[in-house]
């Protein structure tokens, strides 16, 4: 089997990627505890590191669909069902017998048919989802009580924590998901480290 | 204390050796032309020691601020009045006296609810105050008014079987003592119309806290050094009555009691006696005679900003708000958060984290049912727990005391609808009778979470008529309760007292009395922390129509479930997948190396 080296991830992409990561772990660590699934730290700190983090994270967001656009990137979302079997097939089969992925990432394409996927839930649901929720959140919170009058385009607060706790769900497992498929590459580190370098291997 | 010749002598000589000092001081540094310019203030005194006394010679220095509280903000000594020289044969000359300078204050109070115990309730049309409502402490105040009126600002009959209307009183009935009084030697006394002693006066055993000594008697006080102490009210003046309502010490409110009279910081922020040091008409100001703020006309819900001098408000200066507005969180980085909360939550919520803080215990449960039992040599029995609160007396029943008690919250308005003389019971889902039900809600727009005292009683009722009973609790006949110990003969006395009609039959019924708290705030960083309530089981566990993020009762159980279900199975999914890719590693390993 050989290996080659491909350069997948641009400075820009490997900053976007590594500093979300961080605020989606700062987010959902002080989101649950806000919300009183764990604990170990006050509900203040919660709070603070929270709405810190959340407008950290939309400034981001802000350059990265900036960037996205104008490198034209965000083709790599264009959902496919190319290889989507046999992608499938490596992970519930091939993997463990140790055969190579039967997708190889180019610049030009970097995501299997599965990340696409993916990578598009994430993006026209979840993050959507949480960001609309939150600066209600944020920015309504005042509107809270049952009032009719007093709620925002009909949404009580209830109805907007709802929504803001099913996307921090699908967001939870979306990570714990993303951090083991992480280990997956042609060494169980070899994703982590092209996220870094920007350069992913190949098997052939 | 007025300065005397020879303090005045001492303070110039000071000031001269202090100036001399500077100087001195000054030439020994060897300080440049420039520093030297600076204490030159000093160098005239000490040149014209004669001058020091005059006014146009001491630095320029003008009132910075508003008056400081418990001054007798009052360019007068009433020491100097020839008219309050004295003596004085009874209190009522001595308002005489008052009333010849100020000539409408005792029509002004004639016409405050601190005169005359009733007014009419805005809100529901009723006849509200003390003279119309119910509490679940000594129940009525019908029957027993040469009792009760120890608390209120007017000049009775002495005799403790006569009461005198209020509308019936003349104006020198009026009692201007009982608030200005600054030398804390005036006492009202009880059973005697809400005149003090006028001779020496027993005290009734178990009854000194009342009567103000720990003698066993009364002597009447000095009026004259009285009436020329007189001043803005001091707290104990307030007190006198709002601190021991119910009985005694802190018994009625929880958020009043003698604790704050020497208030701490911890205790009260605004009444720290070495801070603020805020008088109570600081907050209640009164116009005319007539305060600010009161439990029959609370603002729940203020709004607007702080009281600006010169806006045509309208607002209640005895609000929170009157000074530190709607948006009053500033220096926290989480100030626009907790600043959400001010439309829903009254400021007291947090700010008063607990009620009764200040080491003397109030009363939260009082039971009627039990009293009349007699010790064995005839007096009514007393007993006193380990802390020596006063768990049972005969001629009252049995009591439940706390100290550094949370508070109940609920939605409140503003509106109580009070238990009247006369009213048919219409208890609660749970049986209990609210002698002041509370409205409010998370819909109105006009409520906000508040918190309370709740008092609870068990007290007698006459399940025929389904009224509260009116009961002759205190006076010296044998029909008083206290006496007695005669529940028949003290309700027939009562309601026949107050005109209303009695079966003959009693029973005891639970009743619950809402006490708005406003008092004892605490400083800021002593305010609940966002986990009191935003917690399952927190302080706020059981007030509906508001989402509160933590409170677990408000969360989507489905979506709690199916979320964690997903995270859960994820997990479990990826370490099985992992744990089985790296067996077959092994076993590839293995195979390779064999």
């Amino acid at each position: 089997m050989t290996t080659e080296r491909v350069y997948l991830f641009k400075r820009f992409e490997r900053f976007w990627h590594w500093s979300q990561a961080a605020l989606v772990i700062a987010l959902l660590i002080t989101g649950f505890r806000i919300h009183g699934v764990i604990s170990g730290f006050d509900v203040e700190t919660g709070i603070r590191v929270h709405m810190y983090a959340a407008w950290a994270l939309m400034a981001l967001w802000a350059f990265a669909i900036f960037w996205h656009f104008t490198t034209g990137e965000w083709r790599q979302y264009i959902p496919t069902l190319d290889r989507a079997v046999a992608v499938a097939r490596f992970y519930a089969w091939g993997i463990f017998l140790g055969e190579a992925h039967p997708y190889h990432p180019t610049p030009e394409h970097k995501q299997n048919a599965l990340q696409r996927l993916a990578y598009l839930w994430v993006k026209i649901l979840i993050n959507p989802m949480i960001w609309i929720s939150g600066l209600a959140l944020l920015f309504m919170a005042l509107n809270w009580t049952t009032l009719e009058s007093a709620r925002p385009f009909g949404v009580s607060l209830q109805t907007l924590a709802w929504a803001h706790t099913i996307a921090a769900y699908m967001m939870a497992t979306f990570f714990v998901l993303h951090i083991y498929l992480a280990t997956t590459g042609a060494t169980p580190l070899a994703h982590i480290k092209a996220m870094i370098t920007g350069w992913e291997l190949n098997e052939q | 204390m007025k300065p005397t010749a020879s303090d005045r002598i001492n303070s110039a000589r000071l000031t001269s050796w202090a100036a001399a000092l500077a100087i001195c001081a000054l030439l020994a540094s060897g300080a440049s032309a420039e520093t030297a310019t600076a204490p030159t203030g000093a160098a005239p005194l000490a040149a014209a020691p004669a001058g020091t006394d005059d006014p146009a010679l001491q630095p320029l220095k003008l009132q910075r601020a508003v008056p400081r509280a418990n001054g007798p903000w009052t360019p007068v000594d009433h020491g100097k009045f020839a008219a309050l020289k004295g003596p004085f044969k009874s209190p009522r000359d001595v308002t005489s006296a008052c009333l010849t300078c100020h000539t409408d204050s005792a029509n002004q109070m004639k016409s405050t609810i601190h005169w005359t115990w009733s007014k009419k309730d805005p809100n529901t049309g009723h006849m509200i105050g003390k003279a119309n409502v119910f509490n679940t402490f000594c129940a009525n105040i019908k029957s027993n008014e040469q009792f009760c009126t120890v608390c209120h600002v007017g000049y009775g009959d002495p005799d403790p079987a006569h009461f005198v209307p209020f509308n019936e009183r003349a104006e020198n009935q009026v009692d201007c003592l009982v608030c200005h009084d600054r030398s804390g030697k005036y006492k009202k006394i009880p059973f005697l119309g809400g005149n003090p002693a006028v001779e020496r006066t027993r005290v009734r055993p178990g009854c000194n806290e009342v009567y103000g000594t720990e003698e066993p008697y009364v002597d009447p006080p000095d009026l004259a050094a009285v009436a020329q102490s007189v001043g803005a009210p001091k707290r104990e003046n307030c007190g006198g009555c709002h601190f021991y309502g119910g009985g005694g010490d802190g018994v009625k409110h929880g958020d009043l009691d003698s604790s704050l009279v020497k208030a701490t910081k911890a205790l009260d922020v605004h009444m720290d006696a070495n801070g603020l040091n805020f008088a109570c008409e600081t907050c209640h100001v009164a116009s005319n005679h007539l305060l600010a703020g009161s439990h029959y006309e609370v603002d729940a819900k203020p709004t607007g900003g702080a009281l600006m001098r010169g806006s045509a408000h309208g607002g209640n200066p005895a609000s929170c708000q009157s000074c530190h507005g709607d948006m009053p969180h500033k220096k926290s980085t989480l100030a626009s958060t907790i600043n959400m909360h001010t439309r829903d939550i009254a400021c007291q919520t947090c700010h008063i984290p607990a009620m009764a803080r200040g080491g003397v215990a109030t009363k939260m449960k009082w039971d009627y049912s039990s009293a009349g039992k007699f010790g064995p040599n005839g007096t009514p029995l007393v007993l006193n727990d380990a802390k020596g609160d006063n768990v049972y007396w005969g001629v009252k029943g049995t009591f439940a005391w706390g100290r550094d008690v949370i508070p109940q919250y609920a939605w409140f308005n503003g509106s109580e609808d009070w238990m009247t003389n006369g009213e048919k019971l219409h208890p609660g889902a749970d049986g209990v009778v609210e002698v002041n039900r509370i409205s409010g809600s998370a819909t109105d727009g006009k409520s906000r979470i508040w918190p309370f005292k709740i008092m609870r009683n068990n007290q007698p009722f006459d399940p025929v008529n389904n009224t509260l009973t009116i009961f002759h609790s205190f006076g010296f006949d044998d029909d008083a309760f206290t006496i007695s110990g005669d529940w028949n003969r003290s309700i027939t006395a009562g309601m026949k007292d107050a005109k209303l009609p009695y079966s003959g039959k009693f029973s005891f019924v639970p009743t619950r009395m809402y006490w708005p708290l406003a008092h004892m705030v605490a400083p800021a960083e002593k305010a609940l922390q966002c986990a009191e309530c935003h917690a399952d089981g927190g302080r706020l566990a059981s007030v509906a129509g508001v989402y509160i993020p933590g409170r677990g009762s408000d969360h989507q159980p489905w979506t709690e479930r199916l979320g964690m279900l997903a995270v859960v199975l994820s997990a479990a999914g990826v370490i099985g997948h992992g744990l089985l890719r790296i067996m077959m590693w092994l076993r590839r390993r293995r195979g390779e190396a064999a």
